[in-house]
């Protein structure tokens, strides 16, 4: 097939769009302290935030797929004001800015919010500084990326599957289980990626909602941000290493896989 | 995080030059530590109310950018434009002067202590830096890497106590939000954060243990502004400076 | 036939986005039902809801038991109904092999042995060495001779098949058709299709109904439909011309005042058949017996290979099947003058 040609401008335009990508990747790359970066690799600061950063990642991604699914499930049956209503508030903190999503969080979760001060004055439970804290905020930012991708793909199964299953015999679970989710795996999948890495970039949810510690709530992002005003070669280290983490993911995964990303 | 100022301009009531003659005011840009934004705000609107009633209108719009020492040292090291820079500590300004920024030789100009920041009325009881040692108390610090941080780790360190701190804040205004919103049990800040702060009691830190904080402020050479930079320094140094200065809590110098 | 216990009974109505559905009908064993009309006629629709999948006013009952029942508030929900689903393109599960789909019924039913008696079927199909394979790697025809095998495997009562030949290129129909008559002769529950392809209903039904905008036209054996249709849908499926008017003993007055000269028509409401080979067409006004002549005007001329049907407009319009050598040596282009001509005798009349 030959296409017409692509205008000189379009070419142009398209490839400052990609200077505004790969100069700033090339300069981390070509800037980096190479020399110091075994060093810092091992540095307790480092391993400590890469752990953090790791485990509450990953658990959020878990938490969201767990209460995303199936919210993404009762989107995707409802039509009309109820569906943007509820369309509105799950994608809501996609919008606001991550600092603002920490402050309704501790308004929230916090001694004095509407459900931590209950929390608190029953059970003694604060929420705000724990690890449980940088888990919470990392959750709220990064679901709605699963539960976009997953609502996304319900929408545009084809229902007559569920019915064929239905008149083979098969109950709600059976459908749901060995029809509906394998074949949503794409959208899942898809949806877990992209809610795996907000929630590992998360900063300004984190910071003002669990504080900042070592070991305990001190994400890679943050001590990225700390270790600029100090020490410049960790913080451009640390942020090699997340790099390399996100290529890694994104290479490794498919077209087939990704869909629509 | 970073707090911005902007002060007062051709349209302030005090002016009274007609706005078509009123030549455009110039911008002084001020870096200041975080904790000295109630004091600076004060001092900045008596310089241009003094401006008004020497020249008949305001001269300089002043243009402060608070945060925590380590984030305005950084930033002036990758190039940042300000006419002056007020830090909390010695260190940093040094620094600042190492890297051949500094106009005029950096100064003194006040100086703050430490002290325990608790929630009104003091409904957990605390009076020394030990029970900040007590286990069920939220104490929330500011990281090492800012002045108060560091010179609260000293006090602790010189008391003999250890705190395990739930978070390590950015500036010093942080560990006081914390402590005043009712996240944090207690914090250890300046004086001057408690006596501008009114929602917030203080507990006194004995001298022996305390941590006298010096802060330096000079007239850089990476703004534009160099001659008002300097009248607002010798303002800051003269004795309206102070009295306004000591009213936030500082201690002169 | 007579005498044969009668075991689906379905008398319903579905009133969705302005359009009403408004059926009743039986099925015995053994017999296989087809219900025919053009697209937009609710086929669809009467097969989901004789499956489970729509909420229906009225009531189905399938060998004695009651699946819906609005007056009692029943309804036997799709799962536990014993009717086998055939989709138009197979709905195949895209993610299970051919194994795996057909056993996927019998799995549900906690079949101990599925994956074994889904093999059997699927070896008797004459389809064993696909038995691993994905449905994106077999043919149509194969694909939808697996969703009629993933139907028949969990043995239901009730077999729904919708337009199972339509998404099949022509070219294998006839063959699949063959596979498909061959499976349902061996079921023995009730078969209910629904197609708007005339070929395929008169070739696997016993018994037609015909459905129009939602209502029942008429129903009977396929021979009994087309020799007497009731409707332009069956008539243009039994390739003769159809005409309603209002009988007065010898001759039959259709709308526009033009009359149709019939002997024994009766008298009342009735439907009026003209075979198109009984129409013959003149140049010029014809002398002769024929008691119907009009003057019209060619609308189409359309080739079946030797046979040509040309469609005439006149107070009476009517299509004509003459030779191609007629249509050369009359001239008969479209716009063309001529006369139609039809014996009365080749007017078969009957009640509407």
């Amino acid at each position: 097939m030959r296409r017409a040609r692509t205008p000189a401008a379009i070419g142009l335009l398209a490839g400052l769009g990609l200077l505004l990508f790969v100069l700033p990747l090339a300069g981390l790359i070509l800037r980096a302290p190479w020399s110091q970066a075994l060093a810092e690799l091992t540095d307790p600061t480092t391993t400590m935030a890469l752990g953090l950063s790791i485990f509450c990642s990953l658990t959020a991604t878990a938490i969201a797929l767990v209460l995303g699914i199936p919210l993404a499930m009762i989107l995707a049956r409802t039509r009309g004001t109820v569906r943007n209503v509820l369309r509105a508030l799950t994608t809501l903190p996609m919008v606001l800015p991550p600092v603002v999503g920490g402050v309704a969080l501790w308004l929230a979760f916090g001694r004095r919010g509407i459900a931590g001060s209950l929390l608190y004055q029953a059970f003694g439970i604060q929420i705000p500084f724990t690890t449980t804290a940088a888990v919470m905020a990392e959750t709220f930012v990064a679901m709605p990326f699963l539960v976009i991708a997953v609502e996304a793909g319900l929408r545009s199964l084809d229902h007559r599957y569920e019915e064929a299953a239905r008149s083979l015999g098969a109950g709600y679970w059976r459908v749901l289980t060995r029809v509906t989710l394998p074949l949503l795996r794409p959208a899942i999948f898809s949806g877990a990626v992209l809610c795996w890495a907000r929630a590992l970039g998360e900063f300004g949810a984190t910071i003002t909602f669990a504080g900042n510690f070592p070991g305990r709530t001190q994400t890679v992002p943050i001590a990225v941000y700390l270790a600029l005003e100090t020490k410049p070669e960790a913080a451009i280290t640390l942020s090699l290493i997340l790099l390399v983490v996100s290529v890694a993911i994104l290479v490794g995964m498919r077209d087939r896989w990704l869909g629509a990303l | 995080m970073l707090a911005f100022g902007w002060l007062a301009a051709c349209t302030s009531p005090l002016a009274t030059c007609a706005v078509q003659s009123c030549p455009e005011p110039k911008t002084l840009t001020i870096f200041a530590a975080s904790s000295l934004q109630p004091a600076f705000g004060k001092i900045g609107n008596q310089f241009q109310a003094n401006e008004v009633k020497a020249q008949g209108h305001v001269v300089n719009a002043l243009s402060f950018v608070f945060a925590g020492s380590q984030m305005l040292t950084q930033q002036l090291g990758e190039g940042a434009a300000a006419d002056i820079f007020a830090s909390a500590d010695i260190a940093h300004m040094t620094q600042v002067n190492a890297g051949g920024l500094v106009a005029s030789p950096p100064r003194v100009f006040a100086h703050n202590r430490l002290e325990i920041a608790v929630a009104r009325g003091n409904p957990k009881g605390i009076h020394t830096l030990a029970d900040l040692a007590r286990s069920g108390l939220v104490v929330v610090l500011a990281d090492p890497s800012v002045p108060a941080g560091k010179y609260a780790a000293q006090a602790l360190k010189t008391a003999g106590v250890t705190v395990k701190p739930a978070s390590l804040e950015q500036q010093v205004t942080g560990v006081l939000s914390k402590v005043a919103f009712g996240e944090a049990d207690a914090g250890i800040v300046y004086v001057s954060d408690i006596i501008t702060s009114r929602q917030v009691d203080g507990v006194a830190i004995p001298n022996d243990q305390n941590v006298i904080a010096e802060y330096p402020i000079a007239v850089l050479n990476t703004g534009h502004n160099q001659a008002a930079a300097k009248d607002f320094v010798d303002f800051v140094l003269s004795a309206d400076g102070q009295s306004l200065l000591k009213a936030a809590g500082f201690e002169g110098v | 036939m007579v005498g044969r216990a009668v075991t689906l009974e379905a008398a319903i109505r579905i009133k969705r986005n302005g359009f009403t559905l408004d059926v009743a009908l039986s099925a015995a064993v053994g017999e296989t039902v087809a219900v025919l009309g053009p697209n937009g006629a609710g086929k669809t629709t009467l097969l989901r809801a004789l499956a489970g999948l729509e909420d229906v006013e009225g009531r189905v009952t399938l060998d004695g038991e009651v699946l819906d029942d609005t007056s009692r508030g029943v309804h036997v929900p799709a799962e536990k109904r014993r009717a086998g689903l055939v989709f138009q393109d197979h709905v195949l599960f895209p993610h299970l092999s051919v194994i795996e789909n057909v056993a996927f019924g019998l799995r549900a039913q906690r079949q101990p042995r599925a994956a074994d008696v889904a093999r059997k079927w699927i070896d008797e199909a004459g389809l064993g060495d696909r038995a691993e394979a994905l449905p994106r790697e077999l043919s149509g025809g194969q694909a939808q001779r697996v969703a009629l095998l993933r139907a028949l495997a969990t043995g239901p009562k009730l077999l729904l098949l919708d337009e199972p030949l339509s998404s099949l290129d022509v070219s294998i129909r006839a063959e699949v058709r063959r596979e498909l008559t061959r499976q349902l002769a061996s079921f023995n529950g009730v078969r209910l299709l629904v197609t708007h392809d005339p070929l395929e209903a008169m070739a696997l039904a016993d018994r037609l109904v015909v459905l129009e905008h939602g209502l029942v036209v008429q129903s009977g054996t396929p021979g009994e439909v087309t020799a007497r249709p009731r409707s332009r849908f069956v008539a243009d499926l039994a390739g003769v011309n159809l005409l309603r008017g209002e009988a007065h003993g010898d001759r039959v007055v259709l709308a526009g005042d033009a009359s149709l000269a019939a002997p024994d028509a009766g008298e009342g409401d009735v439907f009026a058949v003209i075979h198109p080979r009984a129409v013959a067409l003149y140049r010029t006004r014809p002398d002769g017996t024929p008691r119907n002549v009009w003057q019209g005007q060619v609308d189409s001329v359309d080739l079946y290979g030797e046979r040509v049907r040309v469609r005439v407009s006149a107070p009476v319009p009517l299509v004509a099947e003459v030779t191609r050598a007629a249509v050369s040596e009359l001239g008969l282009n479209p716009g063309a003058s001529v006369w139609i001509a039809v014996k009365a005798t080749e007017v078969s009349v009957y009640p509407a």
